[in-house]
């Protein structure tokens, strides 16, 4: 027996979820299947803060947006089938699904696959020892299943995922020993390369893995430099005692459905997605794609696409007009593209890019050290100097992103309707209440007292790690490279409902070290 | 490895229930509802599985039930992707060697 639906939703992630809640919105009663036991695909598992601006739900953690999603979803009474995987999609919109031991069929009106990505491999010699997972899994076990992946980890990769990952990790209380990538720049955001290297992990760019060694798990790793043609430089050779390493080499568009479907398909260096509208139709009529299976970018562009998706099938099937589905439809868009802006933008993927959008140099330690240099971060126009306690933002790429321009209340901080232009600071007084130091998704804003009169100053910091220091804790600040700069003493650490977790941090150093001390860590 | 009790942002771990269950004959504990691979992890069992031609090692690799790199033989049910099947109580959980729980090398 055939069950038939409005809309069958493939996959129940951010993408998938957001198309059935805009369906149900106008009426339909679409079905949601997921091969998982829990829904929500991987935004449980992302516990940083977002970035874009408000309508993206910017610093929002990604666990909270994922809680968002599925509190809308249940209001509207979305039917989600959970351990039920689609083995089978047909053109005409019939769907076979493996539910428990059985295939059932199900037609939709609509079909949208939302079927995400799926994590890529490199192979190296003892790729398959166990202690090498990816970097997904590491996320996965200690997000969700509230366990350590390993204690001393080697993290393969400088993406987004690679950098958020290495961070996670350590706030799961895991030593990360290196970062490593084969590209000669490292591939995400420079924010997130900063708040790691600041903590003392090392990055090595041009390097990749030569050798995991172990016999029945992973207890080393062998590293070596490459050149231009990715061939190791003998000589060049570094081991690690790590019990695991950590694979984040990019992911892969999950689009085999849609092939099946006969859907047109097109290989691009993204991988093989289907051949989509600007609102997600694909060739066959009546199936669409959003999310990952359509392109990788972020979670916040795939509920973007997955909200366009659920319009535009609305009016298909006659939930609503076709001048509410465009003007739905053009606000979604505008939001949309705002997000594939700036230096990240899919555009200028692979793309070296040398000056910001303000004609500033951009930091090329950062892009192959993982930090911004003492003698670069001046030029930046969120770095100032005056009297007093005032933010520094070390904000240094464009991207998308905006939360520090809303959270002061005094309006300190101006980017402007653009949101991937570079924050600036202006005239107006800081009265040092920190919003905008706990706001910033990217962890790149401090407050800074340059004098506070008696030979010291003090700097405030985001500090997102257990133990929290206590108030009067003696030790030493680290610079933008975790190295050691100086003794510090925490004067002060705030904790507040909106800060959400981030705690704000104020240690005292000596005053002509404000403008280096980034990190504190405690004396043993 | 280690359970993690208290989170900087995710907070103080929820209790669950310890369970009894065996891996090769030997008592573990675990937390019911966790998936087995979790369980095995904290009791330092990093190897599931061995190969059935080259008898290599194999452990957790993706951890989303995708590559099926951790399968072991579940109350005598070979292939059982442990990274995904929730613990309970008095399970036996074995290495599997190739195709099943019988060494073969």
């Amino acid at each position: 027996m055939i069950e038939r639906y409005d809309l069958i939703v493939i996959g129940a992630g951010p993408a998938g979820l957001s198309a059935a809640i805009e369906a149900a919105k106008n009426g339909m009663k679409p079905i949601v299947f997921d091969e998982n036991a829990k829904p929500g695909g991987q935004l449980f598992k992302q516990i940083h803060k977002f970035f874009g601006s408000k309508e993206h739900k910017a610093k929002i953690r990604g666990f909270n947006i994922g809680y968002e999603l599925l509190e809308e979803a249940n209001k509207l009474g979305v039917d989600v089938r959970l351990n039920a995987t689609v083995v089978g999609l047909y053109d005409e919109k019939e769907v076979t699904v493996r539910i428990d031991d059985e295939i059932k069929h199900f037609k939709g009106d609509s079909v949208l696959v939302a079927t995400g990505a799926s994590e890529n491999m490199v192979t190296f010699k003892g790729w398959t020892l166990p202690g090498v997972i990816g970097a997904g899994a590491a996320q996965t076990m200690m997000n969700l299943h509230h366990i350590k992946p390993g204690n001393r980890i080697l993290m393969l990769g400088s993406g987004n995922v690679g950098l958020v990952v290495s961070y996670q990790l350590m706030q799961a209380g895991c030593e990360v020993v290196a970062l490593v990538d084969a590209a000669p720049r490292i591939g995400g955001y420079g924010v997130h390369a900063a708040k790691i290297s600041r903590c003392g992990v090392p990055f090595y760019l041009s390097h990749t893995i030569v050798e995991a060694s172990g016999t029945d798990r992973v207890t080393g790793v062998t590293i070596a430099q490459v050149d231009s043609h990715f061939n190791f430089i003998e000589g060049t050779e570094k081991t690690f005692d790590v019990d695991t390493i950590c694979v984040a080499v990019g992911l892969s568009p999950m689009s085999q459905l849609l092939k099946q479907a006969g859907v047109k398909m097109k290989d691009t260096p993204g991988g093989y997605v289907p051949e989509c509208d600007e609102w997600g139709r694909t060739s066959v009529p009546g199936i669409f794609a959003a999310g990952d299976v359509s392109g990788i970018e972020e979670a916040s562009s795939a509920m973007i696409e997955g909200r366009i998706a659920g319009s535009v099938i609305s009016q298909d099937l006659g939930f609503i007009e076709k001048a509410e589905m465009e003007a739905r439809a053009s606000e979604l868009e505008d939001a949309l593209g705002s997000l594939r802006e700036g230096m990240f933008a899919p555009k200028n993927r692979g793309k070296l890019i040398e000056k910001t959008e303000e004609g500033i140099g951009v930091s090329m330690n950062l892009l192959e050290h993982g930090f911004v240099a003492d003698d670069e971060i001046e030029r930046y126009p969120g770095v100032t100097h005056r009297k007093g306690i005032h933010p520094v933002i070390e904000c240094t790429q464009n991207i998308p992103c905006n939360p520090c321009q809303d959270a002061c209340p005094k309006g300190c901080i101006s980017i402007g309707a653009n949101i991937t232009s570079l924050p600036t600071v202006t005239e107006n007084p800081c009265i040092g209440c920190g919003m905008c130091v706990a706001s910033c998704s990217g962890q790149a804003i401090f407050l800074v007292d340059e004098d506070t009169g008696d030979g010291y100053g003090t700097v405030t910091l985001p500090y997102e790690f257990l133990p929290i220091p206590e108030k009067g804790t003696k030790g030493v600040a680290l610079g933008r490279d975790g190295h050691e700069v100086c003794e510090a003493e925490v004067v002060n650490v705030r904790s507040a409902k909106a800060f959400d977790h981030t705690n704000l941090l104020t240690m005292k150093v000596p005053k002509d070290m404000v403008m280096k001390a980034r990190f504190f860590k405690a004396a043993i | 490895m280690d359970r993690i009790l208290t989170h900087p942002i995710l907070g103080d771990t929820p209790e669950g229930r310890l369970v009894n269950f065996t891996y090769d004959g030997q008592t573990l504990q675990g937390i019911e509802g966790e998936p087995i691979a979790a369980a095995l992890r904290v009791a330092g069992v990093m190897t599931h599985r061995y190969t059935k031609k080259r008898h290599e090692p194999r452990g957790v690799f993706c951890a989303i039930g995708r590559c099926t790199d951790c399968v072991m033989v579940v109350n005598g049910k070979p292939n059982i992707r442990t990274c995904i099947t929730p613990l309970e109580e008095g399970m036996d959980v074995r290495t599997q060697y190739g195709a099943s729980a019988e060494k073969d090398f």
